[in-house]
């Protein structure tokens, strides 16, 4: 019998706001426990909630780069459960009136392209974090409780692991990309829980799912679904049924838990938050965040692919990288072609950032700056490996490519005349060389060329000096 | 329940005119000091009222200090010279919040609520926290560990709830106004049953930031005072919008004082049938139909109307304040603060057993309540429901102000009870509330001015309720009905 | 509507009460009369009449996005029935 796996992601991503969603304590990672925190984020009597402007703008750039549509009005909700880490022990969130439904996002992988569809995006609250100790006990931290989070929720779309890891990459990419999040899974700025039952290949109707949290990794989630796969296969081989409950990851022994809980199934009692007021988003407000949107990786990619015809690997970086694209679209528009300006960037940009292990963001020159040196080699100023020269002295002491070559006297020779002596002078100091070229030995045209690029400190243009020097040599 | 005998066999009244008016003490600043001496030394003389949870002696003094400065400074302060109480269900920095409850019994509050600040900012002085039906739960002061609030009209009667401490500070002339809640009627029932002005706000008027929530969509801090001109200076002072309360009103407060007098046009002045049924007792109707007789003779207008969804009100009051409360007091678990069980030993218990001893009878029941309306299966025929006729109250009370301006109807309709006479039927203390909660569930502000009292002497309130945002003209009806009950033209 | 016990017994654990079964009794009995009272409401015909949330027409209540001064740990920590240097301390969920 063969099955067919049948995945849902819900993928929580923490948004990159200054402040929690509810309350302006800051929104920051890794600070001592418990030092975030305020009369509102932590529950106590009297306090109350006041939405976060940049929660709502953050999660209409999401909303839109998903394709899906914003609602004109939305509401929160009250999610009530009992939890260590859930400190007014309801979670405001959004039920049945959520910020924005549909979507889609294409993955693409050996099986073609295939588009996921998205059920709904919506906003809610961040909780704290709980930590099991050694002695019996759990200790809780709060400085996460009240971080703004979007929930992502997918249709049953995808049929493998590696769609779903694939789409998860996508996602994680395209949110960096809109500096909405960080992507960061071991962090748990992006969590992702799966929704995942089987069936036999052929049916129609979906079996009884289960939900496997705690996957803090792609790989974890690929891991998790294949094992949660073959337990649901053995289960039905042997003729039970598989029953709805939430399963743990757990890393260490790369094994399937099930979670534990005393009680039944969570009723939720959801019912509307009575200290937030509704959302309404106006259709002129949803075209400013539009507007408001980069291009797009995918857009990027296609049109890096089919209109400036770049090749593969420039194509990813300079698509999948926000400030790596826009800083090689910012030297497009300075008029640098644009597979120079991608060989540039996969060369000397490339290596100056890993050498000094800095991102294109904290990169020192300005796309002017590289893109005045980058020019000043299409113009023959100088050659390509004085370029590379200057290049280094311009990111270690900050003059600009101009500057360099005017100090250093380094614009080629170019000059015809000027060449001729130089030529005429190597050939003149080097008798043997030119005689041993002249009775066949032809291979020295390269020391005669080096012999020349030293005597031009580097400067010659090098097309220039080749022919001449054949011109000189060829002549009897 | 034996009543206490006070202290000497005077009538109360005796006691009563002691404390200076706020603007004699504002002339004379250095008797703040003393007066503020005299409120402690009489709160705690008259503790067999049980009208306070915690006296701020040190506070007070600080504040006494900081006020005379500001007054030698020029500092505008319009609230120089009140003394205020505040019910303890409203947070201040540093002070117990206790709500009457032992589950924070031992809690401190580390921030201050908006409308307390502003009261404060503007000169007034905090003496102390008042006595309040747990987490204001109830309609007679009664449950609470602290022991039941007494009405000094009669101290073996109830004083109303829940606010009943911080309306007894002022009936009983310890202080010149005080803060309480108003939910139901939490407010005006009290101030109705012991004789003095209350307000409820229109929702969204004072900021709830700082108010521990009973029923969110319908709580608002409310005020009592001996006159209807006090309630207007303490709400003055204290309405505006709070950029920490999300469902605060954008509406600026209400204008300066020198336009506030008695209303000079005359009104419409709308009696709603509904609120004329039986279970009014008849002192309370004579008292209140007299009234309105005084009134029209006065130059207004006197118009039937009928509200009728009012019978409803109960019970869309009770599913939506105790659905909103049950999910609120989810956060007394005794994890972060507050009391933990000592039987706890693992996590369920924590919880279980320290909300099992930790909250009294009442309010386990109205969380259970709230929890069974909102839990599935139950949530449209009990929550979705509520709401959409408390939408109908609505509107019942929207085509009646395009008739009329204000409504007259009787607070309360009996006046004080017995201590302990309602307690073992929770549905007859609900009923109390029959004339109130409708307010709260339109959001609309009503205010309860004491008209006289009973054949019995227990004082009788007339409930003045008006549109949104319309504190100032109610509370000018209120003083013109002051100097007609006082015989004094106006 | 009558309430069962089993009601009661689900709603107090839905509520985190610890009820005894005389206070289950007693419980169930009143709320079963206050559900009788509450059950007049399906008297009112409500058919397309939309929920109220709110009594205010307010929307969009949004602050900007600037950071204020939090709590000190103490301060945070302070009114804690158990704790650490550095965390609230509870009793282990049992798994």
């Amino acid at each position: 019998m063969t099955y067919e796996l049948v995945i849902g992601l819900e993928i929580h991503a923490q948004l990159l706001t200054d402040t929690k969603a509810f309350c302006r304590c800051p929104n920051r990672y890794g600070e001592p426990p418990n030092t975030l925190t305020c009369p509102t984020c932590l529950g106590m009597p009297g306090a109350l909630p006041v939405l976060n402007r940049n929660v709502v703008e953050q999660s209409a750039l999401l909303a839109l780069a998903l394709n899906a549509t914003i609602h004109p009005h939305s509401k929160f909700d009250r999610k009530n459960y009992f939890y260590p880490d859930l400190p007014k022990g309801y979670q405001i969130s959004q039920f049945d009136e959520p910020f924005s439904s549909g979507g889609w996002q294409d993955v693409e992988g050996e099986w073609g392209m295939k588009r996921i569809r998205i059920t709904r995006a919506h906003i809610e609250e961040d909780a704290g974090k709980s930590l099991h100790q050694d002695d019996g006990s759990t200790v809780v931290d709060m400085n996460r409780c009240g971080v703004p989070l979007v929930e992502i929720v997918t249709e049953p779309d995808f049929r493998s692991e590696s769609e779903a890891a694939a789409f998860i990459t996508a996602v994680r990419e395209l949110l960096r990309y809109i500096r909405v999040c960080d992507g960061n899974m071991e962090r748990g700025s992006l969590r992702c829980d799966v929704n995942i039952s089987v069936r036999p290949l052929g049916q129609t109707a979906l079996n009884e799912r289960t939900e496997i949290k705690n996957l803090n990794s792609i790989r974890a989630v690929e891991r998790g679904i294949l094992c949660e796969r073959e337990r649901q296969i053995r289960i039905y081989e042997s003729g039970g049924q598989v029953i709805r409950e939430t399963l743990l990851w757990d890393e260490a022994t790369e094994e399937i838990r099930p979670m534990r809980r005393k009680e039944g199934a969570d009723d939720y009692r959801y019912f509307p938050e009575p200290d937030l007021v509704e959302l309404t988003v106006s259709p002129e407000e949803i075209e400013r965040y539009r507007d408001g949107l980069p291009e797009l990786p995918n857009v990027r990619r296609k049109r890096y692919r089919e209109q400036l015809h770049l090749h593969e690997e420039a194509v990813a970086v300079l698509s999948g990288d926000r400030e790596q694209g826009d800083y090689f679209e910012a030297l497009l528009r300075l008029g640098v072609d644009a597979r120079t300006a991608a060989g540039w960037m996969q060369g000397e940009v490339r290596r100056a950032l890993t050498s000094e292990n800095r991102d294109m963001a904290d990169f020192p020159l300005a796309p002017s700056a590289l893109a005045e040196l980058i020019q000043a080699v299409e113009r023959s100023t100088i050659s390509i490996s004085v370029a590379k020269d200057v290049f280094r002295k311009m990111l270690t002491d900050g003059r600009s490519a101009r500057a360099i070559i005017e100090a250093e006297n380094l614009s080629q020779v170019s000059d015809e005349s000027e060449l001729r002596l130089i030529v005429e002078r190597v050939l003149a100091e080097n008798p043997d060389e030119l005689a041993k070229y002249k009775s066949g030995k032809r291979n020295l045209m390269s020391f005669f060329m080096g012999q020349a690029m030293k005597a031009t400190r580097g400067r010659a243009n090098p097309n220039r000096l080749a022919e001449l020097l054949q011109e000189l040599l060829d002549t009897p | 329940m034996s009543s206490p005998i006070p202290k000497q066999n005077l009538p109360w009244w005796l006691y009563l005119k002691m404390l200076p008016s706020p603007k004699n003490l504002r002339n004379h600043p250095d008797l703040i000091l003393e007066a503020v001496e005299q409120a402690l030394v009489r709160a705690r003389d008259l503790e067999s009222l049980h009208a306070f949870v915690t006296l701020l002696d040190e506070r007070a003094h600080r504040q006494t200090a900081a006020v005379r400065d500001g007054l030698r400074r020029g500092e505008p302060l319009p609230l120089a010279g009140w003394l205020l109480a505040v019910k303890d269900n409203i947070a201040i920095q540093d002070v117990r919040l206790t709500c009457a409850s032992k589950i924070l019994e031992n809690f401190t509050s580390r921030f201050t609520a908006t409308a307390v600040e502003r009261l404060e900012a503007a000169g007034a002085i905090v003496i102390g926290k008042t006595n309040l039906d747990e987490f204001a739960m109830g309609s007679s002061s009664e449950n609470t560990i602290f022991g039941a609030v007494r009405n000094p009209v009669a101290p073996d009667r109830v004083a109303g709830g829940s606010s009943g401490g911080s309306a007894v500070a002022v009936a009983a002339d310890i202080v010149h106004g005080s803060l309480g809640s108003d939910t139901g009627g939490s407010v005006r029932l009290p101030a109705s049953f012991c004789g003095v002005c209350g307000l409820k706000p229109t929702y969204g008027r004072v900021s709830r930031y700082g108010l521990v929530a009973y029923g969110s969509s319908l709580d608002q801090i409310g005020a009592f005072a001996h006159t209807s001109q006090g309630l207007f200076d303490l709400l003055r002072v204290m309405a505006g919008r709070d950029a920490r309360d999300s469902s605060s009103a954008h509406e600026p407060p209400p204008d300066s004082r020198n336009q506030f007098s008695a209303i000079k046009h005359s009104l419409r002045i709308g009696i709603p049938e509904e609120y004329y049924a039986h279970g009014l007792s008849a002192d309370v109707e004579t008292a209140v139909r007299s009234m309105i007789s005084k009134l029209e003779r006065h130059g207004h207008s006197i118009v039937s109307v009928s509200l009728p969804h009012t019978k409803y009100a109960i019970p869309v009051y009770y599913i939506l304040a105790t659905a909103e409360a049950s999910s609120h007091l989810a956060r007394f678990d005794g994890a972060r603060y507050g009391f933990r069980s000592e039987q706890a030993t693992e996590l369920t218990d924590v919880y279980e057993l320290t909300r099992g001893e930790g909250f009294g009878l009442e309010v386990q029941r109205r969380i259970m309540m709230g929890t069974f309306v909102l839990s599935a299966g139950y949530f449209d025929a009990y929550y979705r429901k509520a709401q959409q006729v408390r939408r109908r109250l609505l509107e019942d009370f929207s085509r009646a102000f395009s008739k009329v301006d204000v409504l007259l109807t009787p607070t309360s309709p009996t006046t004080t009870f017995r201590l302990g006479e309602k307690l073992d039927d929770p549905l007859t203390m609900y009923l109390s509330d029959v004339l109130t909660v409708p307010a709260n569930l339109a959001g609309i502000p009503a205010l309860s001015v004491p008209i006289g009292n009973d054949s019995q002497g227990l004082p009788i309130g007339l409930q003045i309720i008006g549109p949104h945002f319309a504190e100032t003209m109610i509370l000018q009806l209120g003083t013109e009905v002051e100097g007609l009950r006082d015989g004094v033209s106006s | 509507m009558p309430v069962t016990k089993e009601d009661i017994r689900r709603t107090a654990h839905l509520a985190r009460l610890h009820l005894s079964e005389a206070e289950l009794d007693s419980m169930t009995e009143t709320l079963s009369r206050v559900f009788d009272d509450i059950d007049q409401l399906h008297e009112v015909d409500t058919e397309g009449v939309q929920p109220l949330h709110h009594v205010l027409d307010l929307r969009n209540v949004l602050e900007e996005d600037i950071p204020r001064p939090c709590f000190t740990r103490e301060e945070a920590l302070g009114n804690a029935p158990d704790r650490t240097e550095e965390f609230f301390r509870l009793p282990r969920v049992v798994n």
